[in-house]
């Protein structure tokens, strides 16, 4: 067994003197990121499945950054782990109470879940082997750094595809603004909006009634706790809880 | 250092990048690890000092030299409990993902020109990210530890160091403005020169950001005054209550390691990184041909530089904790959102209108000894198509300088120090 | 290497001896093309609708949501990307990493609002289960 073995480390060598570790580190962010994300679909205690959630999204942006995307892979870290996810496990601790951590789905609901997952899944990885251009293996020179151009292209300047009538590209008319000014700005204007309007709908609202919340922490059981919210709650709609 | 093995040792490319990035791994734990022993047994000596006491005079010496050590052994020999109704795994995992942050940003950190763990183009952004992340630990450790306190304990950390990363952020964002990248290298390169090019002393605006900074960063890393989820382990209990031996010190460990992080990163944007208050290599004539001890020395003397800088921030968070008293959990938020926020913000506008109106400085005319280096941006989209075009049609560019910017190539692999290159964009 | 010491076992390796740690290491010598990412961002945008449709729990919703924009934008890195675009193949380049940085700005958005949202249906009917969100049946 041992001679077997050692002839194995043997046969094991030559492909080893060529180790791509781009390709290690890139199965390994991967093999994080979708182990993780099958296990939010496994998991059944929604902390732990904030906390797989993470650790796939933390992955991705490794998985950026191993492709070059280096501006993204940092923002996908400071925006998407850093604050998406931080607010949702804000969310989810302030709802995980007992009987809420763990909601189990009914088994006929898991089969077809399944078997539609498994459906789209075949044809995604399908078309992602159809086209030719997408197998074929990745280029040494992983070209220039890309923050500088991506932040002008937010402002409008494009210095990779110039327009065409501008300077760069040789014309003589003045620069044609061609970036991503405008969408920029909306989706600031739109982060206030979304903002704002988040807050006013979390406010503490003063009410009438009691909040259905309240009322079924005082009762005992959760069966009877739901039904007595639901009760409160059609109450406070019709009686109209004072925003 | 790949290069260095894969030319004289001869080893295949592969082996060679393993073993660096080992040497780049297992240094930067060396400087979490040892500089956490080191702060520890710091902090109580300060501590005593500014209580008018001794600390730690028994063991290994007159001034406790080998008290860490001692500390060390007894959180190692301590018994490793869990409460009954914690989560196992995240209970157990928790130090775990916020010692893993804390490291994580030392990666972007450069300790001298060029020695970085990785050099990322987005270096300021990355570390500024990380650090984020250590939010997730607390959060975690709170929540597993199946105990009310510390939950409450952990969602008030937690939501005091969010608060804190949007002045922290902007704060952080005047010094990329000033230099022109992201890049923490040229930050760092771009205040070469003597101390006067240090950003601190750029303009009174920067004076101002850089206090704005050290409080965001206090505030960041839940020291005092701003350490009320700490604090209340000692009147209810904070998040790592549950905790005892070597899983707490994975926790201190991530908080000292955060320390010295800030320190470093407030070294490196305002305080000239690895640049000395003197440019003595300048002042020796040592240039690209004087030859690689030299280079080796220069580097290693700027390490010195930043690893001194940062523990005097260190120093000064812990000189701060053990002066002020405590602020409470409203104070904490009325500092972030009526003070850091609004100053940061109205600081960064004072930055940019002094950028725009006395882009070359307050004081024209200084000799070329004294001025502040033109360092280039080492980025190769300015060599690509329509590159040089792009920087001709572009107003702020000094057309003196368009000819050597034109016929300059840019290296990204080159590690020399104060090669000019490509001349700097803005003047 | 733990069951080479069955003698079936042993024999197949044998026979298959030279082809079998090459097939091994393949994964770590052959460098990753777009199609590798475009798989990882089909199982993440899978995972995520499986996860929409399975969960009762109105957070794990949101989470399956947050895969679905994940998996889409590993697609659009992998597609902008200059390192893995292959000889002679074309990237959407700069292009790309914009609507991907996009991408998580509006999910960060709408992360927010749907947390609004779920936080007033557990404040009014003191659960998060999506299944008892039927007030306006008929």
């Amino acid at each position: 067994m041992s001679g077997a073995s050692i002839g194995l480390l043997a046969a094991f060598t030559p492909p080893l003197a060529a180790i791509n570790w781009h390709s290690v580190l890139f199965f390994l962010f991967a093999v994080v990121a979708c182990a993780c994300a099958v296990a939010v679909v496994l998991a059944d205690n929604v902390v732990r499945m904030a906390f797989y959630l993470v650790l796939s999204l933390g992955a991705t942006a490794g998985l950026f950054f191993l492709a070059g995307a280096e501006f993204v892979g940092a923002m996908q870290l400071m925006i998407y782990v850093g604050g998406t996810l931080v607010l949702l496990v804000f969310g989810v601790m302030l709802t995980a109470q007992a009987p809420f951590v763990a909601i189990k789905t009914s088994s006929s609901d898991r089969v077809l879940a399944g078997l539609v997952g498994a459906a789209l899944l075949v044809v995604l990885l399908q078309s992602a082997f159809r086209v030719d251009a997408w197998r074929r293996p990745a280029v040494a020179d992983p070209g220039p750094p890309t923050a500088t151009p991506l932040g002008m292209a937010l402002l409008g300047i494009r210095v990779d595809e110039p327009a065409a009538g501008s300077p760069a590209a040789g014309g003589s008319v003045a620069v044609v603004r061609n970036g991503y000014l405008l969408p920029f700005e909306i989706v600031s204007v739109h982060l206030l909006v979304v903002l704002v309007g988040a807050a006013y709908l979390a406010r503490a609202k003063r009410r009438r009634t009691p909040r259905a919340i309240d009322v079924a922490a005082s009762s005992t059981g959760p069966e009877t706790a739901a039904r007595e919210a639901r009760r409160s709650s059609t109450s406070a709609l019709v009686s109209g809880g004072r925003p | 250092m790949a290069d260095l093995l894969i030319n004289t040792f001869g080893l295949p490319d592969w082996l060679a990048w393993s073993v660096t990035a080992m040497v780049a791994a297992v240094l930067i734990l060396n400087v979490i690890a040892g500089g956490a022993l080191v702060f520890i047994w710091a902090e109580r000596k300060i501590a005593a000092r500014i209580q008018d006491r001794l600390g730690p005079t028994r063991t290994g010496g007159r001034f406790g030299w080998l008290q860490s050590l001692a500390d060390g052994i007894k959180l190692l020999a301590k018994e490793d409990l869990m409460p009954e109704g914690a989560d196992a795994l995240l209970f157990r995992i928790a130090p775990y993902v916020s010692f893993c942050a804390s490291f994580c940003a030392f990666i972007a950190l450069p300790f001298a020109f060029d020695v970085v763990g990785q050099r990322l183009n987005v270096g300021v952004f990355f570390v500024v990210a990380v650090l984020g992340l250590e939010v997730f630990g607390v959060i975690l450790a709170g929540y597993a530890s199946a105990s009310k306190w510390s939950l409450f304990g952990a969602m008030r950390e937690a939501a005091q160091v969010v608060s804190y990363e949007v002045p922290l952020g902007m704060c952080v964002v005047v010094p990329v403005m000033l230099a022109g990248s992201m890049d923490l290298v040229t930050i760092g390169e771009k205040q070469a020169g003597w101390f006067t090019n240090w950003y601190l002393f750029h303009d009174p605006f920067t004076f101002v950001i850089f206090w704005v900074y050290v409080t965001c960063a206090v505030a960041s890393v839940n020291r005092a005054p701003f350490d009320l989820a700490e604090a209340e382990s000692e009147l209810v209990a904070g998040f790592h209550t549950e905790y005892s031996g070597l899983r707490w010190s994975f926790f201190f460990m991530a908080e000292y390691g955060s320390m010295f992080l800030v320190s470093a990163l407030a070294a490196v944007l305002f305080l000239g990184g690895w640049n000395g208050p003197v440019p003595v290599a300048r002042l020796l004539g040592l240039s690209e041909g004087t030859g690689d001890t030299a280079h080796y020395l220069v580097r290693l003397v700027g390490c010195g530089n930043l690893l001194l800088k940062a523990t005097l921030g260190v120093l000064v968070m812990m000189w701060i904790r053990w002066t002020l008293p405590r602020l409470r959990i409203d104070q904490v938020m009325t500092t972030c959102l009526k003070y850091c926020t609004p100053i940061a913000a109205a600081m960064f506008a004072g930055v940019l209108l002094w950028q725009l109106a006395l882009p070359g400085g307050l004081v024209r005319g200084l000799p070329h000894w004294l001025s502040r280096p033109s360092g280039e941006i080492r980025e190769g989209w300015l060599e690509g198509p329509g590159g040089r075009a792009v920087q001709r049609s572009r107003t702020t560019s000094d057309p003196s300088q368009a000819a050597p910017r034109a016929a300059a190539m840019p290296e990204p692999s080159v590690s020399r120090p104060g090669s000019h290159g490509v001349a700097e964009v803005r003047p | 290497m733990m069951f080479c010491s069955a003698a079936p076992c042993a024999v197949a390796l044998a026979a298959g001896f030279p082809a079998l740690p090459l097939l091994a290491a393949a994964p770590f010598t052959t460098p990753v093309g777009v199609a590798h990412y475009l798989v990882v961002g089909a199982i993440l945008f899978t995972t995520g609708v499986v996860c929409m449709a399975l969960k009762r729990n109105a957070l794990g919703v949101l989470m399956g949501i947050e895969l679905v924009l994940n998996g889409a934008n590993v697609n659009f890195v992998a597609f902008s990307s200059s390192y893995l675009r292959g000889e002679g193949a074309a990237s959407l380049g700069l292009d790309g990493q914009a609507i991907a940085l996009f991408v998580i700005l509006l999910a960060a958005a709408e992360a927010a609002v749907a947390l609004a949202i779920t936080l007033n249906f557990y404040n009014n009917h003191a659960t998060v289960d999506v299944d008892q969100a039927d007030d306006l049946k008929g």
